[in-house]
């Protein structure tokens, strides 16, 4: 039987080479920003603007000069797809509607906006902090819930705590790739973290948990089954029962999420990239994360964690 | 067998009652079994739209005062005359929810082109006034619950117009109408037609109340500041007799006649019901009490940009789906046929669902349903993978298929309350106004999940066990057919 769990050092330094140049990067953005992703209007207030201009005349120098007018002298200006289609995007940290609604008048003088095609939104200060807050009760509940969904699924297995742990501990790896992956975009294209960007972290916690309890009850299921096997090979006999099923599934949804990446709106594309990203993590990080750790813990290779009457462990 | 068959028969009535639901032409259910014409049960399903897919406006509003200032029926009445204003712009299903705890009140308005006219008025104070009506004797009931005009909303009129030149969008056709869309036009004064003179405004006034009187009727009783006194006084004792008019936002609430003097406050008398004179009290009072309110975010999309995320999303999922549907089907074959089959019945039981919940379906709320057909399928082809195993493993057809479905149940069930959990959470979280667009995914993915529980394991079993009993013999000599 072809073993995978034995190669699991090579998995545990996959992942760290993943996720130390991901932490670095989100030390980086801390030290330069002051913040570990670059923070969108949800969190931190101000506003955004797509607009669509009826005719030319705007370049990214007149529409900054509008918004140094109204004490903006740092507006993100882009321009959105097609030169000829006049369309331009703006993030400003100008919070009050009222203002932002004169700027939209000022750049009217430009060329005609089209406002069918255009959208704006303006977050205060005060919305910003209570999504924050918000956020952050629901990252706390998020991991205690879960947790005490993992201790509830597996009460009736022998070391239910390790599986719990490993469980948790695959889970981190997501949310560190997802993260990495997002302080990272932010740097090099500026993507900004929203509600959107929480909801696609917790949906990925929820599909990592999905596919780590789809292998660990196959564990439980296998253990009395093969009763004379090593853990290891029980283990290992696991993971192959159920790859053909974990690599089924992803492809499924990265049918469904490239058919969105491709065919739809502009504005969830963020949010789609970063929930296949986790996706991804997350079968990778049940089979070649949790599972070993499982392993490795079994035969005492995790230091402190050693338990006094042990088997010789073999090479 | 025969259970099979009854599931069937349920599961196919089921699926023809969902897809007649989720025709857009499905406007409401109605029962009426005695056919007379009244019936006795009526729901309205439509499917709604959220802001990001039809274009609209959406404003969160704050009491400008200190909290403690108001109590919450202020806030309530404020969002009454929000309400009441917005009726007025003509908007199609408003929204105006009050937002008790945080003092705000969140407006939403599908469709409004026009942001700063539509913020302007909500914002604008409710506009109380006490009219001069003299002189028009029996006439001036004929005037109650129509528009006015008055001297007092030309002066704000001008104030607006001045505001509004200095800041004019577009200079489209929407953007130059009228600054406020009107359903009828004021009447000016019949016989100077000139507008009405305005006494005193709901700034002269300090508290009004609904009373009971001796004979069963109820009457109003308001008092008036010191300096609305000052005006009112004169104003009374010059026209004892003639009437006048109390006037809201343009409209004639009410016209009495005035009886005697009236320096500090008085009395309205008339006809009232219990009802009419608390909510013309009420109206008083907000008149004279309003809670300012500031904007405290705003998001506008353009109903363009709105319909093209509709198409968008419609394209995306259509291929999506489709895919999906041809590689369960090239993967596992015959029980790939069953996947597809209780994926579209899957398709079909959640879209009537979000019309009869109802769900709003906004941006998010789509890709949350997209990626819960994701997971739908995951269900069975944790099942399909089982039944492989066991047919591998040298059981029978029949045996595999019992012990693929019973196996993967717990399985199914544990993934899928983890994600159920998170889909909780996440609706919480979307509850906070600067959120909100987080709940309409984790509703319909959480949606999704439930009915995936039923689709995966009931419809694709049922249809599972009546392919192989139609295709018994082929099955059993070519196991590629189940996709060994």
């Amino acid at each position: 039987m072809f073993s995978l769990i034995q190669k699991r050092r090579y998995f545990f330094l996959f992942s760290a080479f993943l996720i130390v140049p991901g932490l670095i990067v989100m030390l980086y953005s801390l030290a330069t920003t002051g913040t570990l992703f670059r923070l969108s209007i949800d969190f931190v207030g101000g506003s955004i603007y797509e607009i669509s201009f009826t005719g030319p005349g705007a370049t990214e120098a007149n529409i900054q000069d509008i918004f140094a007018r109204f004490g903006d002298e740092n507006a993100s200006i882009q321009q959105l797809g097609d030169p000829e289609q006049h369309r331009w995007s703006v993030r400003s940290s100008i919070q009050e509607s009222a203002v932002s609604d004169q700027v939209l008048a000022e750049l009217g003088k430009i060329a005609p906006v089209d406002l069918d095609r255009s959208r704006n939104e303006s977050v205060s200060a005060t919305v910003g902090e209570e999504v924050t807050r918000a956020a952050v009760y629901a990252v706390i509940v998020v991991g205690v819930v879960i947790i005490g969904f993992i201790v509830f699924s597996f009460r009736q297995v022998p070391n239910a705590f390790r599986y719990g742990v490993c469980a948790v501990a695959a889970m981190i790896h997501d949310v560190l790739v997802v993260c990495s992956v997002m302080s990272l975009a932010g740097l090099l294209f500026g993507w900004e973290t929203d509600a959107l960007f929480l909801t696609a972290l917790l949906t990925v916690v929820g599909f990592s948990m999905q596919d780590t309890i789809v292998l660990f009850d196959r564990i439980r299921e296998n253990i009395p089954k093969y009763l004379g096997e090593p853990y290891e090979t029980i283990v290992n006999r696991s993971i192959l029962e159920t790859i053909h099923r974990s690599l089924a599934t992803q492809l499924n949804a990265f049918f469904i999420m490239a058919a969105i990446l491709l065919f739809g709106g502009e504005t969830i594309k963020q949010f789609i990239a970063l929930l296949f990203i986790g996706l991804v993590s997350g079968t990778y990080s049940s089979i070649f994360t949790a599972v070993p750790l499982l392993v490795a813990w079994e035969k005492g290779e995790i230091p402190f964690l050693n338990r006094p009457k042990l088997e010789p462990v073999e090479a | 067998m025969s259970h099979h068959i009854r599931w069937l028969v349920f599961i196919l009535l089921l699926s023809a009652f969902a897809l007649w639901v989720s025709l857009p032409d499905t406007q409401s259910i109605v029962v009426d079994s005695n056919n007379d014409g009244e019936s006795e049960f009526r729901l309205n399903i439509q499917q709604s739209l959220g802001l990001d897919l039809v274009g609209g406006l959406r404003v969160l509003l704050k009491a400008d005062l200190p909290a403690g200032s108001y109590t919450a029926e202020d806030l309530q009445e404020t969002a009454n005359n929000v309400s009441k204003r917005v009726n007025a712009l003509g908007v199609t299903e408003p929204t105006i929810q009050v937002l008790q705890g945080s003092g705000r009140i969140l407006v939403e308005l599908p469709g409004v082109t026009d942001p700063q006219e539509a913020i302007g008025v909500i914002q604008q104070t409710a506009l109380l006034e006490f009219v001069d009506f003299s002189g028009l004797g029996g006439q001036a009931q004929t005037y109650e619950g129509r528009k006015v005009i008055t001297t007092e909303q030309i002066i704000i009129q001008q104030q607006r117009a001045s505001v509004a030149a200095e800041s004019s969008v577009e200079p489209s056709a929407e953007a130059t109408a009228e600054a406020t869309p009107q359903t009828e036009t004021a009447l000016p004064n019949p016989q100077t037609n000139q507008p009405f003179q305005t006494v005193i405004t709901g700034a002269g006034l300090q508290a009004a109340a609904a009373e009971f009187n001796q004979d069963g009727t109820w009457h109003i009783r308001f008092e008036l500041t010191p300096e609305g006194g000052q005006l009112f006084g004169p104003f009374t004792a010059a026209n004892i007799g003639q009437p006048m008019a109390i006037v809201l936002d343009g409209i004639v609430l009410s016209a009495p006649t005035i009886q005697a003097e009236l320096p500090t406050g008085g009395v309205i008398t008339g006809n009232f019901t219990e009802q009419e004179a608390k909510t013309l009290a009420l109206q008083l009072r907000s008149g004279a009490l309003p809670i300012p309110l500031s904007v405290e975010s705003n998001e506008r999309v353009g109903a363009t940009l709105g319909q093209e995320s509709v198409n968008r999303s419609i394209r995306a999922g259509v291929i999506g789906v489709i895919v999906v549907l041809t590689f369960m089907l090239v993967y596992y074959r015959v029980p790939g046929i069953a996947a597809d089959l209780a994926l579209l019945v899957f398709i079909l039981l959640n879209m009537a669902l979000f019309k009869l919940i109802p769900v709003t379906l906004t941006l998010p709320a789509i890709v949350g349903f997209l990626i819960s057909i994701g997971t739908a399928v995951d269900g069975n082809i944790l099942i399909f993978e089982r039944i492989k195993e066991e047919l591998r493993a040298g059981r029978d057809l029949d045996g595999a298929l019992v012990v693929g479905f019973d196996r993967a149940w717990n399985s199914i069930r544990d993934s899928n309350l983890s994600t159920i959990i998170i889909c909780v959470i996440l609706f919480f979280f979307g509850q906070t106004p600067g959120a909100s667009i987080v709940s309409g995914f984790a509703v319909t993915l959480a949606i999704g999940l439930l009915v995936n529980l039923f689709t995966a394991i009931i419809v694709t079993r049922t249809f599972l066990h009546i392919l192989v009993a139609l295709l018994r013999q082929p099955l059993v000599e070519r196991k590629w057919l189940l996709g060994v």
